[in-house]
């Protein structure tokens, strides 16, 4: 008999007795207010992320400064050309050198200042990780109000890969001192940026 | 609701702070003292005289562990019992504050708890939906009867690529089957990117928690491993050079592996996704970078769908750190352009235990290590005591299924006060479980240690308050460390459920002994 057969009549003859009905799933009052931004905002801040508002001139404003300093800019976004094109890059690894990585969430969570990626906003999932700081852009109106919420939304049966990121990597398995910038980002900024910016550029 | 959005600078803390205040990773934007991921609320720092760091339970063969001479030594080093016992309840804190934070908190346990038991009272089902789901994405699907089935199914896939070096995250299921150190031996080299698994396996050491590996361990201890393997500075025991010097020496192995694995937390059924959840990133990177990347998978993390996230991604992360979410959810559903997915779904003796009735439902266990945090015993004999992959409560009632002789006197390391069972997210009745395993272990006459006492192995850990008074500095602070062992307890609803006579103030080992006989007798 294979593994599989084994496995699968050893758990048709283990079955547990009695009956174990799949429970309905109500819809929790969500427990931010209806500020979603506000509330988006200081959660992400809790979990160690970092809330930008769009300058006036410049998208961009509020990470100007470590743009500037910045060898290496990988942007999938049309709001920014950045200096290494994604679209070009053969392996996962050679995004390693990266030093600010742009991209656009589908959406944000309120309830845990999440953003949401799939392959499609990443272009290399591994420059979510492997570049030293993440900047986002979010638009204010993709902000949902809970988890439970974002689970209803297609991207998780659609995507190959789909991705929460809630603040920069972290770690403190050193004596619970609080690190950012374990294996992943040391930083990720969410500007509120509304979408649009593609089409107004054609 | 204010759900732990404000740090608890007021309480007492025995460690003086660590890291000077305007340190970015410890402020947030507006100032705040940041607590997420498995950060405490303010930085522990074991005061600076160094101490030999206690080593594990002795393992010989099958012969049963004696985790309270293990615990004996673990007390005996006060620096570490110290710190391991006050690092871990602030993590059993800040559980509290999230958890109080929802309103519905009550209702998710309940709902997690009954999704789970209707997953697995119909697991053979789900797992055929899984496999289809996956193979209909592209995914390679592989079923393991044991660890060693695992194991070489992985190896052979590896041979397949021609692949020498495997990244990995953090997987409590690769510690059952002996993975690393399997692969070991068949010259394939296996990095762990957990920071604390990472340690683990540089000091040749198993994981002593569930979510904190190397919670056992002060600075000191990572910075003579660190000097000893990484070559870093023997003198610099700062945290920050130790994580960064983690950072740098792994991330070349991360870039230029053959091959990368993961754990998984949760498999959706309906989608035939594998979900990870991270605060490092580690796993994220071992499935995103490699072009070969694996998922092991227990058999007992099937959930049926997505919208079921929903509610256990709400309790995960809430019960082993108080935080809302951890920094990084991935969700892999299906291999990348050019590259290879393969999924190995591991039975281990779960099947099995599907057919023991009063233990069944432990296969719940989302491994959040909240019982482990609030249980007295853990806390103050530290994980590798247990001498098994899986330390603390819910371990003294996985383990006996995998080993019954070699882990017969671990059902007795516990006071039976049922403070896990009272946080246990999908309502595990573990203080329960691990009573009904002193009677099976009994009948069976699996225990030696009957003609001692069969307290031993908790009594070796409760009855030293001049050990642990000296440990912590000052007798007051351990009613403020230990507060739950006297406040906590549940013994008047277990023993009305279990027609126990009504006796909270009868001794432990008093009411033990009777209630023992009780069992023995029927």
């Amino acid at each position: 008999m294979s593994a599989r057969d084994a496995i699968l009549a050893e758990i048709r003859k283990n079955r547990p007795a009695g009956e174990h009905p799949l429970p309905a799933v109500p819809l929790f009052t969500p427990l931010v207010g209806d500020d979603l931004v506000a509330e988006f905002g200081e959660r992400l801040k809790r979990m160690g992320g970092r809330i930008a508002e769009p300058g006036a001139d410049d998208v961009f404003a509020g990470v100007r400064e470590r743009l500037d300093g910045a060898r290496v800019v990988a942007s999938a976004v049309p709001e920014l050309a950045g200096n290494r094109d994604l679209t070009a890059v053969a392996r996962p690894r050679d995004v390693d050198d990266v030093d600010v990585a742009v991209v656009r969430a589908v959406f944000g969570i309120a309830e845990t200042g999440s953003v949401l990626f799939t392959q499609d906003q990443l272009v290399v999932n591994a420059v979510a990780y492997l570049a030293q700081h993440l900047v986002v852009l979010l638009d204010p109106a993709d902000i949902l109000p809970n988890v439970q919420a974002a689970y209803l939304r297609p991207e998780f049966g659609q995507a190959a890969y789909a991705v929460l990121h809630t603040g920069p990597s972290a770690t403190a398995d050193i004596e619970g001192v609080l690190i950012h910038g374990a294996q992943g980002v040391r930083s990720l900024t969410v500007i509120l940026c509304p979408r649009g910016g593609a089409a107004a550029r054609g | 609701m204010s759900e732990e959005l404000h740090p608890r600078e007021a309480e007492g803390i025995v460690n003086p702070v660590v890291r000077a205040p305007d340190d970015e990773s410890e402020r947030g934007q507006d100032g705040r003292r940041l607590d997420h991921a498995e950060g405490t609320s303010k930085p522990i720092k074991a005061p600076a005289q160094r101490e030999p760091q206690p080593r594990g339970a002795k393992i010989r063969g099958d012969r049963p562990i004696d985790q309270g001479e293990a615990a004996e030594r673990f007390l005996a080093a006060p620096l570490h019992a110290a710190a391991h016992d006050e690092r871990l309840w602030d993590l059993r804190r800040k559980r509290d504050t999230a958890a109080h934070g929802i309103p519905e908190w009550e209702e998710l346990r309940e709902l997690a708890s009954q999704i789970k038991q209707h997953t697995l009272s119909n697991l053979d089902t789900y797992l055929e939906q899984f496999e289809a789901a996956a193979r209909a994405n592209g995914v390679h699907v592989h079923w393991a009867r044991d660890g060693a089935d695992h194991n070489r199914i992985v190896l052979g896939i590896l041979r397949d690529h021609g692949a020498r070096t495997l990244v990995k995250s953090k997987s409590m299921l690769t510690e059952e089957c002996g993975f690393r150190h399997f692969m070991e031996g068949e010259g394939v080299e296996i990095i762990e990117t957990d920071l604390g698994e990472r340690i683990q396996q540089l000091d040749n050491e198993e994981p002593s928690h569930v979510v904190v590996p190397a919670a056992h361990k002060t600075r000191f201890d990572v910075a003579e491993v660190f000097a000893r393997t990484l070559g870093t500075d023997p003198d610099n025991d700062d945290a920050h050079y130790l994580a960064e010097s983690q950072r740098e020496t792994t991330r070349p192995y991360i870039l230029n592996a053959d091959a990368g694995l993961t754990g998984c937390n949760f498999a959706v059924a309906e989608t035939g996704t594998v979900v990870t959840c991270t605060n490092e990133g580690n796993a994220d990177l071992s499935g995103n970078v490699p072009k070969l990347q694996i998922h092991s998978i227990g058999i007992e993390k099937l959930i049926p769908r997505v919208e079921h996230l929903g509610v256990f991604l709400r309790i995960l992360a809430r019960s082993a750190l108080g935080s809302p979410i951890t920094q990084y959810t991935s969700h892999f559903r299906g291999p990348r352009a050019g590259t290879e997915m393969h999924y190995v779904l591991v039975d281990n003796g779960r099947a099995a235990r599907l057919g023991m009735e009063e233990f069944w439902t432990s296969l719940k266990c989302i491994r959040c290590g909240a019982c482990m945090n609030t249980c007295p015993v853990y806390r103050r004999s530290g994980g590798l005591s247990y001498g098994a992959t899986y330390a603390g409560p819910i371990g003294l009632i996985i383990d006996p299924t995998f080993n019954k002789r070699k882990y017969s006197t671990l059902p007795f390391s516990s006071t039976m006060n049922g403070s896990c069972t009272n946080v246990c997210p999908v309502k595990i009745n573990i203080h329960e479980q691990i009573f009904a395993w002193r009677k099976v272990l009994a009948e069976e006459h699996q225990i030696p240690m009957l003609k001692q006492g069969m307290m031993k192995a908790a009594g070796a850990v409760l009855s030293r308050p001049a050990a642990y008074r000296a440990a912590i500095g000052a007798a007051d602070s351990a009613l403020k460390v230990l507060p739950r062992f006297a406040v906590y307890n549940p013994l008047n609803t277990w023993g009305k459920k279990r027609e126990m006579p009504d006796a909270p103030r009868q001794s432990f080992h008093a009411w033990y002994r009777e209630n023992r006989m009780k069992g023995g007798a029927k």
